[in-house]
């Protein structure tokens, strides 16, 4: 992995590997302008960072609850038709996703 | 390409093996993990699924109460830390098997750690730590199209079956196993044998390797003797049976000193196993793989188990194997040897059902071991796949203690039940597979052989008795081995013996 670069700043490689591990092809010109306007993006959420939270008790989860659980009963799943219906591509009942270049199963 | 390798015993000569185990546990639960998709195994294609399930937008998990409960309880019974507060995680990753691009697994907070494991292995106890057990999610099927092998290798497209994604999935990861040198790639098998029984035990995954529910990651490294620091590892996946277990310790060992006697050095990577040739073979780069980018799950509140909760489970945990079987070792009157063949047999629980429906220790023991072990070596399979219920077994060694059958007829009244023809007693009926009393029949036959036979009847006669073992021989034959030996000779020796 890359190394992180300065706050408010995005490297080229940054946003590459990103862009790798998003399995998004992204072209030279766009890894300028996707740069740029990322470390916007973290300009704007750095803001937060500005806020004086030393009286604050850290936060876990927007809602203070904990053990949410259902009993382990099956319910019906959906029409498979229906589910395939979702699907980019379908063969034999299943999903048909491309061959994902480099990996195995 | 073939891997050059290092014989066995001259590895250990020259390095020390490290060994670790990352294993994913099935639970067998009646739903999923986060939905209530069913989790029946074998279900046609994608017809248990839901928006929960196919990461649809807007669907929201819901945790399953018995996963969690199942996951602390493997934790106790591993003596484990439970801990009071613990989160799920999204550990991002592309791949089809996923739909949601994530999987929700747990990260730096889960649910049990710091436990330990006691691995018996030829009378020596290796005590493996456990780092951590949690909870975690199971993903689709790919099936990939086109290639030679269902491999992705030259695979035009895959298809994906979205049944198994979701289900409650527990991974048991052990600390480096350090110090088992010769016996690492026994150490390695022992330990997700006993794991597995463990997991029998507590009644919560069926364990069955072949379907997938049990899977083991196995890391080796070597380094050299004497070295402080430990070497690269390898870590070879979804290691399904308990032999290949052992058997891709064995084989990395022996690949990773021949890497390293070449002045290499090992690549840190994933490989796959390959039955057929019991080789592994590397699978893709762990570099980027690593790269998951892990977060906390925000659409999962963290589970929170209270100590009263935990006591309650800890309380209601069975008796676990290894005390049991001290317990059963000791009530069947069992030297330790004998026991390990037991256990080594996979068949302490075949004999204790079968002496739970009646039969004896000694006999349960004798049949499993003896005749029934050899069918199932003929057959290819484990004895537990025999198609013969322990209580079938106590049926057919009454049979035999009450002298209806004798061990002959008992052998080929267990054909008829491994045929499918019923229980014991409906075969030996069925088939005719009586022993014959003192019958008319009985009588004709004993009267025929010494009139058959009058040179040896004279021999005995005479006071050679140990020649009447031909004309038993000759009654068993023409009653086709139905009679009972010992009758056939008690009525012998009333005709030819005088006192």
């Amino acid at each position: 992995m890359s190394t992180p670069s300065p706050k408010g700043q995005l490297t080229r490689d940054e946003v590459a590997h990103l862009a790798h591990l998003s399995r998004l092809a992204v072209s030279d010109e766009e890894l300028d302008l996707f740069a740029g306007q990322l470390a916007a993006v973290l300009d704007a959420v750095a803001q937060v960072g500005k806020a004086d939270v030393s009286d604050v008790a850290p936060t876990t989860h927007a809602v203070p609850m904990t053990n949410v659980m259902r009993p382990d009963v099956a319910r019906p799943s959906l029409p498979r038709d229906v589910v395939l219906a979702g699907a980019p591509a379908a063969e034999d009942d299943r999903f048909r996703v491309p061959r994902i270049l480099g990996e195995e199963a | 390409m073939s891997d050059t390798l290092v014989d066995f015993d001259e590895v250990l000569t020259r390095y020390e093996p490290v060994i670790g185990l990352e294993t994913h546990v099935e639970l067998g639960t009646a739903s999923k993990m986060f939905c209530g998709c069913s989790t029946t195994f074998g279900a046609e294609p994608n017809t248990q699924t839901c928006p929960v399930c196919l990461g649809l937008p807007g669907s929201l998990p819901v945790v399953n109460a018995d996963a969690i409960e199942s996951t602390i309880r493997i934790g106790l019974a591993l003596g484990c830390r439970i801990a009071s507060w613990s989160r799920f995680a999204r550990k991002n990753y592309f791949y089809p098997d996923i739909p949601k691009g994530f999987q929700t697994s747990q990260y730096d907070e889960p649910l049990c750690t710091a436990g330990h494991l006691d691995v018996e292995l030829d009378g020596e106890t290796y005590r493996v730590e456990i780092e951590r057990v949690h909870i975690e999610e199971d993903t689709g099927k790919n099936l990939h199209v086109g290639g030679a092998t269902g491999r992705i290798h030259g695979a035009d497209h895959s298809l994906v079956d979205y049944n198994r994604a979701g289900i409650p999935l527990v991974e048991i990861v052990t600390r480096p196993i350090p110090g088992a040198g010769a016996k690492a790639p026994e150490v390695a098998r022992a330990y997700v044998t006993e794991l597995r029984e463990i997991l029998l035990a507590l009644g919560v995954s069926e364990v069955r390797m072949e379907q997938g529910n049990l899977r083991s990651d196995v890391n080796t490294s070597l380094a050299p003797i004497g070295s402080l620091e430990w070497g690269t590892r390898t870590e070879t996946k979804n290691v399904n049976s308990l032999r290949s277990v052992e058997r891709s310790v064995r084989f990395e060992m022996r690949r990773q000193a021949a890497v390293l006697d070449a002045g290499e050095r090992v690549v840190q990577e994933t490989r796959h196993f390959h039955e057929d040739t019991g080789s592994t073979s590397s699978g893709r780069s762990k570099e980027e793989a690593t790269d998951y980018r892990y977060f906390p799950e925000p659409d999962l509140v963290p589970i929170a188990p209270d100590e009263e909760w935990i006591d309650e489970l800890r309380a209601a945990l069975p008796e676990l194997p290894a005390a049991r079987r001290i317990r059963l070792r000791e009530e069947w009157g069992l030297s330790d040897t004998e026991m390990a063949w037991l256990v080594n047999a996979g068949a302490v629980e075949l004999v204790s059902d079968t002496v739970a429906a009646g039969a004896s220790p000694a006999d349960a023991r004798k049949w499993w071991l003896g005749e029934l072990a050899r069918r199932a070596n003929d057959a290819g399979t484990e004895l537990s796949q025999l198609a013969v219920t322990p209580a079938q077994v106590a049926e057919l060694i009454g049979l035999v203690a009450a002298g209806t059958v004798n061990d002959q007829l008992a052998r080929q009244a267990l054909d008829g039940v491994l045929a499918g023809e019923g229980d014991p007693a409906a075969v030996v009926e069925s088939r005719g597979l009586a022993v014959m009393g003192d019958s008319d029949e009985l009588v004709a036959a004993v009267e025929a052989a010494i009139e058959g036979n009058p040179d040896v009847a004279d021999k005995v006669r005479g006071g050679k008795v140990q020649a009447i073992g031909a004309l038993v021989g000759a009654v068993m034959k023409t009653t086709r081995g139905k009679a009972d030996a010992g009758t056939v000779k008690r009525m012998l020796e009333e005709r030819l013996v005088s006192e």
